[in-house]
């Protein structure tokens, strides 16, 4: 027998509940310690099943959204699938990308449905600065189509003034 | 700071700094952040899994707080000392059995430890002795708010902050608190308390979190919700509940004494003579009898330092830190025969149980009947 994450020859079998689900995982001697599976001090088949789906991702390009038979992550590359598998996201964009079941894993969980709580402020005052130049770049563009000249200036100082706030902000960090 | 200099000295919040005597323990908080636009550490691949590491590391490493601290990618660890620092709930189970591209990061005191790359990119946690849940969420939201500058976290207004696992989205916030509930246990109140803490939408677990088993009476109770409420909302709730537990407990010690005082003497004393006389102990005998000993100096049955004692105890005697000590690996007899060797050494001293340390019962005077004439 193979194993589940390279061609070699399976040498470590492990069969484990996850989630009332029975699930099996072959490996290689050299899988297996890679991932920590000899390591006496424990792991989860859950997350050795959510890593090596990124590695057969990799590898089998033969597996796409259509063969999972649902939606899938355009950042990451994490299937519907993977998640009501494994209960768990590929990155922050699967938040997006799955939405509809996000609603619906929430409603199981949690006290309410949207966050009440810390924010990153400066984090978002360096996105909504970002948000707000890329409307007035749109409407300066569609000003100077227009031929409103004057109009154009106007916007082309307030990007100016908000580009001079923005500097120090987003240097280090380009937002979306 | 080297790993031997890191666990030589006992943690702050366990060497008992406030003095604290109570049911509860200790308090903590952990965060769970994830860097934007980067795959979740489970998913990414071994490089992408570099590349968080490499852009969280220096970030955590130069926090002033930081100053000095043990940071260490796991992969260089060894297995006992890897289970050490789980067993002083400095890194969790599931961090210690992911080898590369993971790494943690303590703080000289071992008030703050951050886990990088274990099921979210960066867990952090702070750790206080006693019931402390908010003074430790500041705290830590200061360090979050440092890291926040050069970092950028995954974060949704709508959603919060975004997680692996959608159990922690929104404050990415777990609070909890070790209790030590003997009392309740005795009494036969203990489930049905717990049931009551359930019921209120908050978890009650074992030593080590998820899924282990309660020893020594030692229970933890944390939130479940992370989205929908604010982290002082949360901590608030929390907060009241473990004081209202704290207080049943207590109440059950003072009841206990009350009715039966030979049981409970008889039981104190039974723990002081086989952890003063053992010479073979498991860790689960060692944890039912320290937990006697230190109810017994919470009830004035010995010095109220005995408290410290066993609680540093309860850490001394786990298996990795005994086969840290003698610094090979262990079989199970040896263990217990070396476990028992450190109890009896560090109780040496130990009067037998007494009363004389007894201090008047803790119960607040009726108060005196309303009287409708006095205003």
């Amino acid at each position: 027998m193979k194993c589940d994450f390279c061609d070699h020859k399976a040498t470590v079998f492990l069969t484990q509940l996850v989630e009332g689900q029975m699930k099996k995982v072959c490996l290689c001697s050299r899988c297996a310690k890679e991932r920590g599976v000899t390591d006496p001090t424990g792991f989860s088949l859950a997350d050795l099943l959510l890593g090596g789906i990124a590695t057969s991702a990799a590898t089998t390009p033969a597996k796409t959204p259509s063969s999972t038979g649902g939606g899938c992550c355009p950042t990451c590359g994490f299937t519907i699938d993977d998640l009501r598998r494994v209960r768990r996201f590929g990155c922050g964009d699967c938040y997006q990308a799955f939405s509809d079941e996000v609603a619906q894993m929430i409603r199981g969980i949690h006290k309410g449905g949207t966050h009440v709580g810390k924010v990153p402020q400066g984090q978002m005052a360096r996105r909504v600065l970002h948000q707000r130049l890329e409307e007035l770049r749109a409407k300066l563009d569609h000003a100077i189509a227009a031929e409103s000249y004057e109009e154009a200036a106007g916007i082309r100082d307030e990007i100016r003034r908000l580009g001079c706030d923005t500097t120090g902000i987003t240097a280090d960090q380009p937002g979306p | 700071m080297r790993f031997s200099t890191l666990i030589r000295h006992p943690a702050d919040w366990m060497a008992g700094g406030q003095g604290e005597d109570g049911p509860v323990l200790t308090s903590r908080i952990r965060l769970a952040r994830n860097l934007r636009h980067h795959p979740f550490p489970g998913w990414a691949k071994r490089e992408q899994r570099g590349a968080a590491l490499a852009a969280m590391l220096p970030a955590v490493e130069t926090l002033p707080v930081m100053k000095d601290a043990f940071s260490q990618i796991l992969s260089t660890l060894n297995p006992v000392q890897k289970q050490v620092l789980v067993e002083r709930h400095l890194i969790s189970r599931e961090h210690a059995a992911r080898g590369e591209g993971s790494a943690a990061v303590v703080e000289r005191r071992q008030t703050f430890s951050f886990m990088l790359n274990e099921e979210d990119h960066l867990r952090m946690q702070a750790i206080r002795p006693g019931l402390q849940l908010s003074a430790a969420f500041d705290a830590l939201s200061e360090l979050d708010s440092q890291l926040e500058k050069s970092l950028e976290f995954a974060f949704d207004p709508a959603l919060g902050y975004l997680t692996t696992c959608p159990t922690n989205l929104g404050t990415g916030m777990r609070a909890s608190a070790m209790l030590h509930l003997p009392a309740l246990v005795l009494s036969d109140q203990i489930g049905q308390v717990l049931q009551a803490v359930n019921k209120i939408g908050l978890a009650v677990r074992g030593l080590y979190g998820e899924g282990t088993e309660s020893l020594g009476n030692l229970y933890q109770i944390s939130n479940q919700s992370t989205l929908g409420e604010s982290e002082p909302s949360i901590i608030r709730r929390l907060e009241r509940v473990i004081a209202q537990v704290a207080e049943h407990e207590q109440n059950a010690r003072g009841k206990l004494l009350e009715v039966d005082p030979n049981m409970v003497a008889d039981k104190i004393g039974r723990a002081y003579g086989v952890l003063r006389h053992a010479h073979v102990i498991n860790s689960k005998e060692a944890l039912t009898h320290l937990s006697l000993l230190r109810m017994g100096a919470s009830l004035g049955f010995f010095p109220k330092e005995t408290v410290i004692l066993c609680d540093t105890l309860l850490l001394e005697i786990q298996p990795a830190h005994l086969q840290l000590l003698t610094g090979r690996k262990l079989a199970p007899e040896e263990r217990d025969a070396i476990r028992a060797e450190i109890v009896r050494s560090r109780l040496h001293s130990l009067d037998s149980p007494d009363t004389r340390w007894r201090k008047p019962p803790d119960i607040a005077p009726p108060s005196p009947p309303a009287n409708p004439g006095d205003s």
